[in-house]
């Protein structure tokens, strides 16, 4: 057991871990931010994607104690400070981004990032920045149209239907 | 001007909110007090012979509860199959024992063989480790033909084969041979149908808990039908009364049919949870899904049309492998049969239909219902040979389609299903009108001119949902009701909760199910919940499947909401001191007919609860009111797709240019969740027809187990927004429910792989390429084969 500290969406939080306790087990059972979701044990469907200092990170690939002195951003703390949803949120309300939701808290993170390096995406830029993250229910159609919208470009014209 | 609420508009998701912050609550986020963990030990071989499961050793590791083997689960329940299929002999269906952890043999690979219960998944994971097991391997029975042949190992020693059923369906033989005898021309294709797992993103769960305090035990599990978890599991595995047992299922991540079954994990939790008095917990790891949860399709056909010198079709005839996997998951032998058979008149008028189907073991996953389950089958060789045919013929696939639709209604086909209505002529004009039919030839050019090929496919189907009515599928083997129900409770000052059997778990329920309440009261949809997924609060509903739930739980609120407001009239009357006949509701008012006398909504159903001036000679205070609702039919949505494909003749990569989709689901509550179920179905069917495989090598070995090996669509695999069309505009409402509406779910999942892998043959035909089928899923490499084979 090893003692870590971190910032978790703005708030210091000091814990004793395993060594081998994953990120996404910690932020889960530690913290009971159960936002964060497991849908794979490969690394490759995104379900668990945080920010950690910044980066997009699936959170089943570290460890806590690796977050030790970071600063951890989960969808728990991604909503505005008077707890309206963000600009990405809404945009996901808006056009339907989302229907079982057990992928959403993934696609919103990695679409924050994505938005951040590169914030007038083109179509085929989201499309691709997503190969990360696997969603089941909506197609990814009215994902990317989200994601197209909440970095202010009109969707209108271009989405058929 | 589109709807602002109620019926037809598209208010933004209430659900959203909580699932855009994390605030969901899914089943692996639910912890209880004291709850342990489970690990099963699985067979990591396809067949074998169990002679001795050793747990000594391994039960004194760290942290260990118990560790329970098939020998726990002698005198307990085997999971019951839920349908009744009966072979064309008139014999019941083989119906093998399906223990809970194995019994005596392995049977295929993540086959159960023990269960660790320990203090942390960790220690019950290293325990596992710990435990012996001496397995005698078996030789593993994979292909469906070879498991029928005379002297093949049998998957289950007390049966006299691999044979489940051979099932024949529709036309008599003697009619169907003398229509084959009489043709101006047959087609024949051969086919399979590629084994999917439908992998909703969040993998199962179950966390059993029991109070001795009242005997009562509650299971907290990814289902779509909680009640049928309850029946099936109290009934028939734990015998447990039903007012002794709690089926809770929360927020769902997904579920495409995968989650409709009652699974052994389920069962194991809730048992363990009474033996040991603690809960215990289960949560699958992604590749443990890939070999537990029930698979999908996995058909092996041969098809054949037989059509006269006009070009009419004359006769249908089929020939079917259907892998059943090792044992009979919940609905397993229903898909081939009842699911599949009954849609193999397709949009055609064709005059004989004859369908045979023979169901296998295999020591493979059990293979059970996945979106569309038996109806993407169906569409997908009959649409596949229609094409063909039209080739063979030199006939336009269009013109040869239209030229064969059922156009008058309701119409009964030889395969026992009644279409209620449709029109498949007007979804084929709007499907033309999206795709710009006439602009193919220059896109092709333009594509030829790249060096790619360019193919265009198009397609029709018809599926039935809503399923349904009790006393037919009751008559067809299923051995439960399919009726949905719907309390409505209003409260005193007006809000409503409307308890229904019908499960959400992505398809938006909690919003599209209140804008028809306030439409028929005429309220504002935010007084009015949804609750659902409880068996202690909801009414003994089915759940949601087969595209069904606003066609028989929706009827079934509604039928409610009509007694609530006979109910509420006749206390309005009485306020307003009218007949109740006068008595007019609009907008949320209750007036006197042809005068100025009103009282609100919120007066009415105060005085329901505070009955101080109230008839209560005539009516009981409270205004709550249940309905159960069987309908009288199947909905029958329909629809034409088409498709463009570029196909690079370098590398056999094949890219979808273009798509559109023209549904016909009859009338539509919420447009926006709608379009969203299409879109999801339409990304499922690409994906089975261009990417997703199911692959086990002749050893039973499972190849395909974490998504490093199965190839779920991502967002680069699928058309751009600006070559991307669903349209529901064509719309003939169902004649039978009070809605009018038909079912949306599947549609897409059903629609999208003949169409894909039409535009695929027709590309390779316009390169000279005489390939007639490439099977699914139609990858490079086999693109390339079939170029260059």
């Amino acid at each position: 057991m090893a003692e870590v500290t971190m910032t978790v969406n703005g708030k210091s939080v000091t814990k004793s871990v395993k060594g081998n306790t994953l990120m996404t087990d910690f932020l889960r059972d530690e913290l009971r931010l159960t936002g964060t979701h497991v849908g794979c044990d490969t690394s490759q469907c995104g379900a668990c994607n945080i920010h950690v200092n910044g980066n997009l990170v699936k959170a089943c690939t570290m460890f806590a104690g690796e977050a030790d002195g970071a600063e951890v951003s989960t969808i728990e703390g991604q909503a505005n400070a008077d707890g309206a949803l963000n600009v990405i949120q809404q945009a996901f309300q808006d056009h339907h981004g989302l229907q079982c939701g057990f992928c959403t808290p993934g696609m919103v993170m990695a679409a924050a990032s994505l938005l951040k390096e590169n914030p007038k995406p083109t179509e085929a830029e989201v499309r691709d920045y997503l190969e990360g993250n696997i969603c089941r229910c909506t197609g990814y159609h009215n994902i990317v149209k989200a994601i197209l919208a909440a970095s202010g470009q009109d969707v209108s014209g271009i989405a058929a239907e | 001007m589109p709807k602002d609420h109620g019926i037809g508009a598209s208010p933004k998701r209430r659900e959203d909110v909580r699932f855009l912050t994390g605030a969901g609550n899914y089943t692996d986020d639910i912890n209880l007090h004291g709850q342990a963990y489970v690990y099963f030990l699985r067979s990591d071989m396809a067949h074998g012979k169990i002679n001795k499961v050793d747990t000594e050793e391994a039960s004194q590791m760290p942290g260990v509860v118990r560790i329970f083997t098939g020998a726990d689960f002698e005198g307990v329940g085997g999971l019951p199959c839920g349908w009744q299929v009966t072979d064309k002999n008139g014999d019941p269906m083989k119906e093998p024992a399906h223990p809970v952890l194995a019994q005596g043999k392995v049977r295929h690979v993540g086959d159960p063989v023990a269960a660790v219960v320990a203090e942390s998944l960790e220690e019950a994971r290293t325990a596992a480790e710990a435990i012996e097991l001496d397995i005698e391997e078996l030789p593993a029975v994979v292909d469906m033909k070879a498991a029928l042949t005379d002297g093949a190992t049998k998957v289950h020693d007390d049966l006299s084969d691999n044979l489940c059923y051979d099932w024949q369906f529709g036309t008599d033989t003697e009619t169907t041979d003398k229509a084959f005898a009489e043709a101006a021309h047959v087609t024949t294709l051969e086919l399979v149908n590629n084994r999917l797992v439908a992998n909703p993103m969040e993998p199962r769960v179950a966390v059993g808990d029991y109070s001795r305090a009242n005997d009562e035990s509650t299971l907290y599990t990814t289902s779509q039908n909680p009640h049928v978890i309850r029946l099936l599991m109290g009934a028939f595995v734990l015998g447990i009364p039903e007012h002794k047992l709690r089926v809770v299922a929360p927020d769902v991540g997904g579920g495409f049919g995968t989650k409709i079954f009652h699974y052994a994990e389920e069962a194991f939790c809730t048992f363990a949870a009474r033996q040991i008095n603690r809960p215990v917990k289960w949560t699958a790891s992604r590749s443990e899904a890939f070999m537990s949860d029930a698979h999908g399709r996995d058909h092996v056909t041969k098809i054949e049309l037989a059509l006269d010198a006009d070009n009419n079709f004359t006769a249908v005839r089929t020939d079917t492998y259907a892998n059943m996997g090792a044992y009979l998951s919940t609905f397993s032998s229903s898909v081939p049969t009842w699911l599949h058979g009954t849609l193999m008149a397709g949009n055609y008028k064709t005059p004989a239909v004859q369908v045979n189907v023979k169901a296998v073991f295999t020591t493979t996953v059990p293979v059970d219902a996945y979106r569309g389950a038996g109806r993407p089958e169906a569409t997908f060789q009959l649409e596949r040979v229609i094409d063909k045919a039209a080739r063979e013929l030199g006939a336009d696939p269009i013109a040869l389609r239209r030229q064969n639709f059922i156009t008058e209604f309701p119409y009964e086909t030889p395969v026992a299903v009644a279409y209620d209505t449709g029109d498949y002529g007007a979804t084929m004009d709007k499907m033309e009108e999206l795709m710009d039919i006439p602009g193919f030839a220059a896109r092709r050019a333009e594509s030829e001119a790249k060096g790619m090929l360019r193919g265009l496919g198009v397609n029709c189907f018809i599926e039935a949902c809503g399923i349904a009515p009790s006393n037919l599928v009751g008559q067809l083997g299923a051995r439960a009701g399919l009726y949905d129900a719907a309390t409505v409770r209003v409260n005193a000052t007006g809000s409503i909760s409307v308890m229904v059997g019908a499960h959400s778990h992505g398809q938006g329920h909690e919003t599209a199910f209140p804008q028809v309440v306030a439409e028929m009261l005429g309220i504002d949809e935010s007084m009015i919940d949804i609750v659902h997924g409880d068996t202690s609060k909801i009414p003994f509903g089915m759940g949601t499947y087969g595209s069904r739930s606003i066609a028989v739980c929706g009827s079934a609120m509604v039928r409610a909401t009509e007694k609530i407001i006979n109910k509420a009239k006749k206390i309005a009357a009485h306020l307003l001191e009218a007949a109740e006949t006068d008595i007019e509701l609009k907008d949320g008012q209750f007036s006197v007919a042809g005068t100025d006398k009103s009282v609100a909504w919120g007066d009415v159903t105060l005085a329901a609860y505070v009955p101080h001036n109230y008839p209560l000679e005539d009516i009981e205070p409270g205004l709550e009111e249940t309905a159960f609702y069987d309908p009288s039919n199947f909905t029958y949505p329909a629809g034409a797709y088409a498709c463009e494909v570029e196909l690079d003749p370098e590398t056999g990569e094949v890219t979808i240019e273009k798509f559109v989709s023209a549904d016909d689901f009859g009338n539509v509550i919420n447009p926006m969740i709608v379009e969203g179920q299409v879109h999801g179905g339409i990304a499922q069917g690409i994906g089975q027809a261009l990417l997703e495989n199911c692959a086990y090598d002749e050893n039973g070995q499972l190849l395909s187990a974490s998504y490093m090996d199965y190839a779920m669509p991502r967002a680069d695999n699928l058309p751009h927004m600006a070559n991307y069309t669903v349209d529901h505009s064509c719309q003939t409402p169902c004649t039978h429910n009070p809605l009018g509406v038909k079912g949306c779910g599947e549609a897409g999942a059903i629609g999208s792989p003949p169409t894909v892998v039409n535009a695929v043959i027709d590309a390779l035909q316009s390169g000279g390429h005489k390939v007639e089928h490439i099977d699914m899923p139609v990858s490079p490499s086999r693109v390339w084969a079939a170029m260059n084979g």
